[in-house]
């Protein structure tokens, strides 16, 4: 289980628990999370649940896969910190997490 | 007109997410979503896929959890069928007697697995792929050794072959035409898919066309082709493409062909009517033509067309038609429709698992089908929406990157 902080673009903030083994996004659709869209449901085929991992958490979230690169690398407004959620595993490393959410996904 | 009830029939993919998006684009009249299968909104694709490898558990199915609902008030009546719309009254009739008025109707009915014309397909072993439930009782079907037939070579025949072999069953596909996926993709991935299939156990019948499924004790145990070959088995998946759940619109007098007939903003030719979804058939700008889609890009695009004009809430731009499907560790993502297209390029091998197949209309990309190539469908999705010429001496070499391709 990890708490994780999803920051909307807006500034809102959601701090929920997330349970082993989902991904950031789905902690994020299972919490009514707005901001994530998640079109393709976590098959790395859409690029809509795109984030920004907070500095701090950086290493913990690991690297992109190249699949996932590749998406992001089209992604509107990537930045270095920017991540796929479906594509984060939460385990209780993760605990504290903290990613902000872009404007708009798509 | 914010306060009108706003009554969504079939609670899919579409109906889901029309709720959702009527919400967040400001309606706060009552809205409910009437669905004929026991459980709220959930995503259809992984049931061919990654949960009927078991890889993905029940709830991670659902398109939101069951506090969404409620937080946002959306009425679910699960477990309940829509039998008659009556246009004049602005009523909907359903299975349980009662009737609901709205103010705003959009229909999301979604489509149901074609029937195989041939004898024998009520026999126990016998199965379709369209819900939960459908994939629950073939998941319980596959397991080591047992031998499945499957009919259809399209992408969910496909998906379950791989999912199949996953699982350990002896996997057999049937399809009526010369080649795989021969009605929504080219001949090269045509290839690819059925030697990738092929060199992991699965078996191909092309051109065979089911004439019987025979039994015995009421239980499958074979299937029949028109030249007579039998072809013993324990488990049959017809997978011959779905028809749209159209009757109760066309009943009510609303346009259909194939499809409920809707424009860009998926209204039908009733004012009062919207429909999304599988249901329908909608306009595609980029191709100048009308076509029935079966994707949940497409349903998500038109979910927001609806909400937005009801709500007067800015319409979503216009989305190129996409899609994926997982076949082992092959992804596979296609961006377009292969309309009017008078040659192919091929980028990277096939022999790699790593190539992208263009289909090109002269230099504008009509289509692109990219396995395990990312770039290339986010690249060539965007430069088929921007209708960006390209060189095709730079589209067919890998070492340039999608970015310098547009001319
Ligand atoms: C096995 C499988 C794999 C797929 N894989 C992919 C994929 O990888 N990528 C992709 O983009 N798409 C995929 N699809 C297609 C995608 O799931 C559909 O495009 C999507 O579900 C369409 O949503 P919909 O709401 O229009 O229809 P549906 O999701 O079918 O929902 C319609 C709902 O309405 C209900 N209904 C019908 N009539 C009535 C009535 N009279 N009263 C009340 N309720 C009614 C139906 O029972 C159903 O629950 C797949 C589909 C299947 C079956
Ligand atoms: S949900 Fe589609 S890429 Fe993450």
């Amino acid at each position: 289980m990890a708490k994780i902080t999803y920051i909307e673009h807006g500034g809102t903030e959601h701090s929920v628990d997330v349970r082993n083994g989902l991904s950031v996004m789905e902690g994020a659709i299972k919490n009514n999370v707005p901001g994530i869209d998640a079109d393709c449901g976590g098959a790395c085929a859409c690029a809509t649940c795109h984030v920004y991992v907070d500095d701090a958490w950086r290493e913990k979230t690991g690297s992109a896969s190249a699949m996932e690169e590749s998406m992001l690398d089209f992604a509107q407004n990537v930045e270095p910190n920017s991540r796929l959620s479906c594509q984060i595993r939460v385990t209780d490393a993760l605990d504290g997490l903290i990613v902000r959410l872009p404007e708009d996904q798509h | 007109m914010s306060d009108q009830r706003i009554v969504i029939l079939g609670a899919g993919h579409a109906g889901g997410s029309v709720a959702a998006f009527l919400r967040q684009y400001g309606h706060t009249g009552p809205i409910a979503i009437i669905g004929d299968e026991p459980v709220l909104p959930y995503q259809r694709p992984p049931l061919s896929k990654a949960w009927l490898k078991g890889e993905a558990g029940e709830d991670d199915l659902q398109l939101r959890p069951p506090s969404f609902y409620e937080e946002a008030s959306v009425e679910v009546r699960l477990g309940v069928r829509a039998t008659a719309i009556d246009r004049e009254a602005h009523t909907v009739a359903l299975s349980d007697g009662s009737s609901l008025a709205y103010g705003k109707l959009i229909l999301a009915m979604g489509a149901r697995a074609r029937p195989l014309p041939a004898p024998g397909t009520d026999l126990a072993g016998v199965y379709v792929l369209r819900t939960a439930a459908d994939a629950e009782a073939l998941k319980s079907e596959l397991t080591p050794g047992r031998r499945l037939m499957i009919v259809g070579g399209g992408y969910v025949g496909l998906e379950v072959a791989a999912s199949g072999r996953a699982l350990g069953a002896e996997v057999t596909v049937i399809e009526r035409e010369p080649r795989l996926l021969a009605r929504v993709a080219g001949e090269a991935l045509s290839g690819f898919f059925h030697g990738y299939h092929g060199a992991r156990g699965v078996r191909f019948v092309l051109g065979g066309s089911v004439s019987a499924i025979e039994g015995e004790g009421g239980k499958v145990s074979a299937v029949v082709l028109d030249h007579g070959e039998r072809l013993p088995c324990d488990v049959v998946l017809v997978g011959v493409g779905a028809i749209p759940n159209q009757e109760l619109a066309q009943a009510a007098g609303l346009a259909c062909q194939d499809g409920v007939v809707v424009d860009g903003q998926a209204r039908t030719d009733d004012p009062d009517i919207y429909a999304i979804g599988d249901l329908t058939r909608r306009p595609l700008p980029l191709y100048n033509r009308a076509f029935r889609l079966e994707s949940v890009p497409s349903a998500l695009e038109q979910a927001k067309q609806a909400a937005a004009d009801i709500t007067g809430f800015k319409p979503p731009p216009p989305e190129v038609p996409w899609f994926w499907s997982d076949q082992y560790d092959l992804k596979l993502q296609i961006a377009g429709l292969p309309f009017d297209v008078d040659h192919l390029i091929v980028r990277g091998d096939p022999l790699s698992a790593k190539f992208a197949v263009f289909h090109m209309s002269g230099d504008l990309i009509q289509a692109v089908e990219a396995v395990n190539s990312p770039a290339e469908f986010m690249g060539g999705r965007l430069l088929i929406g921007a209708r960006r010429p390209v060189s095709r001496e730079k589209l067919a070499d890998p070492a340039i990157s999608m970015k310098e391709v547009g001319v």
